[in-house]
């Protein structure tokens, strides 16, 4: 194995270019380094002025997200030595706007994460004499899968629908929107139905599949935006079918 | 002022950057073989409009007598007609494979409290297609 590999970044900075470049740099490589870990040799040892995003390099907080070689990927998660001998590609995440190099504007991702209130909605809190709301496993495994999204956007970042119709609520946003609506705990559903059965929630998708594949937590966005059409599908024929019924 | 005013390339504004939006190119679908898979299976569905199109044409030739069904027997025998159904074929066989796959992904199917295998989802909508050709091939051939 080479002990160098050849990272191409993405460079862009506003204030003296219009469009971005490709800069290289040349890092050691190391069997049990990350992607991350490269540009941190970048940071640390050859440009202090490339520009990126990370916290904890372990694959939980989902801000390392970036294109590498193509793919959405976490960068942290990301081993240099599989792209051996390189060079590897490292661009922003795609479908999002870059403020500088390889970060990204996420501010319509988090607009539209607080429109599916991604919480336990209560009708009534019960008071915290009656002690915590319970819940057997089997009603934890409905939404275990969604509750392991950690917002990392690389589902948006590999949709092709996102990247064509930017109001397409989103994958992420969809499947833990499901994350709440199967929990037995919350009481919320009704009113995440009128964002997400909108033409720009649900009925945006058109099951591409990229989300799931792109999703490093083995969430499958895919999965629960189909299994939602099918509810809201449900939804609308009860309300034509009863129509001052409750919902 | 006339140091920025230099500058014209420059996208930076003072108190917020300026974005930059990568334009999408419009074979964004040749791009990754999934998209291309994609836009092949919605593709599909004009294949299997046409196939419902070819089957009601071909109900009216056999309703309306037996001058009409030679006819269309003729016409479908005509080869610009069954090298559009051959591709019909190919689509439509791949717009079954492709949906019959992505199946369990659109289903929880639950029994007993336990769900139910994606290999059972996506193996039981195969078996009611060998169920249903089978049925028809007897209709064509047995009876």
């Amino acid at each position: 194995m080479a002990d160098r590999i050849t990272l191409q970044v993405t460079r862009y900075r506003p204030e003296q270019e219009a469009e971005p470049s490709v800069q290289e740099y040349e890092v050691p490589l190391h069997k049990d380094w990350a992607v991350l870990d490269g540009l941190n040799h970048v940071k640390d040892h050859l440009d202090g002025t490339l520009s990126y995003r990370w916290s904890c390099r372990m694959g939980i907080c989902g801000s390392c997200g970036m294109t590498v070689n193509g793919e959405p990927k976490l960068t942290c998660a990301t081993f240099l030595s599989d792209y051996a001998p390189g060079p590897v590609r490292v661009e922003p995440l795609r479908n999002f706007p870059v403020i500088r190099d390889l970060v990204v504007e996420i501010t319509d991702f988090m607009t539209k994460l607080v429109k599916v209130k991604p919480w336990i909605v209560r009708e009534e809190e019960k008071p915290l004499s009656d002690g915590e709301y319970l819940q057997t496993p089997a009603e934890m495994d409905e939404y275990k899968q969604f509750s392991m999204c950690i917002n990392c956007m690389l589902c948006y970042s590999a949709c092709p629908v996102y990247g064509l119709d930017p109001q397409f609520i989103g994958p992420a946003a969809i499947a833990l929107a499901q994350r709440y609506n199967l929990d037995s705990r919350d009481e919320g559903s009704a009113d995440r139905l009128d964002v997400l059965s909108e033409h720009e929630g649900v009925w945006a998708c058109t099951f591409v599949g990229e989300c799931t594949r792109a999703c490093p937590k083995d969430v499958d966005p895919a999965g629960a935006i189909q299994r939602y059409k099918v509810t809201a599908a449900m939804e609308s024929v009860k309300s034509f079918l009863m129509p001052r019924g409750d919902r | 002022m006339s140091e920025r005013s230099e500058r014209t390339t420059s996208r930076y504004t003072e108190f917020y950057p300026e974005l930059y939006r990568s334009p999408i190119s419009i074979f964004w679908w040749l791009e990754r073989r999934s998209y291309l898979l994609f836009v092949l299976r919605e593709l599909s569905s004009l294949f299997v409009a046409w196939s419902v199109v070819y089957l009601l044409l071909f109900i009216n030739a056999v309703r309306q007598g037996d001058a009409q069904y030679r006819e269309f027997l003729d016409w479908a025998a005509s080869p610009w007609l069954l090298v559009l159904n051959l591709v019909s074929l190919v689509f439509v066989t791949f717009h079954a494979v492709t949906w019959f796959n992505l199946t369990p992904q659109a289903m929880a199917v639950r029994l007993r409290g336990r769900r139910v295998p994606r290999s059972w989802i996506a193996g039981s909508a195969y078996l009611g297609w060998i169920v249903v050709s089978a049925f028809v091939a007897w209709l064509l051939v047995g009876a």
